[in-house]
């Protein structure tokens, strides 16, 4: 499964980026994000620990939240093609939370002979609470 | 509250291996099915060199680096601190078998008024350099700690 390149030529802003859904988040993807992370706060995992600090339960790591924020982007164009992402946490996830990550093209611009595309990204609950907000750059090929 | 003086305040190096093992577990992790961080295969057809490496991987050098020595050094009590937000400049690129290195720096702390009263932030920088002593990616974190 070859990846469609996307051409610099093609992209226009506010071009919205093709939306990713995830599947529900489960307390076991937050055991496996610890471990593959090393983040063994047990504000994640330990569900007694997330009620005791008022979540009423685990809660989402922030940068999983991140990762399929990254998502959108490495779908659209690429890992390769990525060249910044950051992004503002606005609120926690919870186990069965289904995330949805849009994204839109907010500048396109030429520096150095490369190409490239600032675009917009947010990461919304099922219920349409912003999660984060986030920023990424990406350089694209010509035709 | 935290002191002023930590700004400027550098952690020492640390290294980390980049592991095709690692690259995998992390994308079943984050529930990511694109085949270029599985198969060696589909990342070829894409242009990669072994497997591809997820944008938000280096969590796991930051984790394990930078802000296990900054909360160890500063005391942070861990229910009262959030992650506010987080930035990756990817430099140059990082393939499998590459041993990075990275110092973290404390480049801001300030505070601000939120919901439940006055917050400190505190931001670190830890700049990624490759075996070749190539800049590859850098990571700033901004954590927030609630008074």
């Amino acid at each position: 499964m070859a990846q469609k390149e996307v051409y610099f030529e093609d992209v226009k802003v506010g071009y919205e980026i093709p939306e990713v859904v995830k599947d529900p988040i489960t307390e076991t993807q937050l055991v496996m994000y610890a471990g593959a992370s090393g983040d063994f706060n047990p504000i994640h995992t330990v569900h007694a620990f997330g009620e005791k600090a008022g979540f009423g339960g685990v809660i989402g790591h922030g940068m999983l939240s991140m990762a399929f924020a990254g998502q959108i982007m490495t779908d659209w164009v690429g890992a390769k093609a990525l060249k910044k992402l950051s992004v503002q946490f606005r609120a926690v996830t919870k186990p069965k939370d289904v995330i949805t990550i849009k994204g839109t093209v907010s500048k396109k611009y030429t520096e150095d002979g490369k190409n490239f595309v600032d675009c917009d990204l947010i990461a919304i609950k099922q219920n349409g609470d912003k999660i984060i907000v986030g920023q990424a750059t990406a350089v694209l090929p010509a035709k | 509250m935290i002191d002023k003086s930590v700004v400027g305040k550098e952690y020492p190096e640390v290294e980390f291996e980049i592991e095709k093992g690692k690259i995998r577990e992390f994308a079943r992790a984050i529930g990511d099915k694109n085949p270029v961080y599985y198969s060696e295969d589909a990342a070829g057809k894409e242009g990669y060199e072994s497997l591809a490496i997820p944008p938000t991987f280096p969590t796991i050098f930051g984790i394990a680096g930078g802000l296990a020595a900054v909360l160890g050094s500063l005391k942070i009590d861990m229910k009262k601190l959030l992650h506010g937000g987080q930035e990756y400049e990817y430099l140059n690129p990082v393939k499998v078998g590459d041993v990075i290195k990275g110092k973290t720096k404390i480049i801001d702390l300030f505070d601000k008024p939120g919901k439940a009263g006055v917050m400190d932030f505190l931001v670190m920088e830890t700049t990624y350099v490759n075996q070749n002593g190539q800049e590859v990616l850098r990571d700033k974190c901004t954590l927030v700690i609630r008074r």
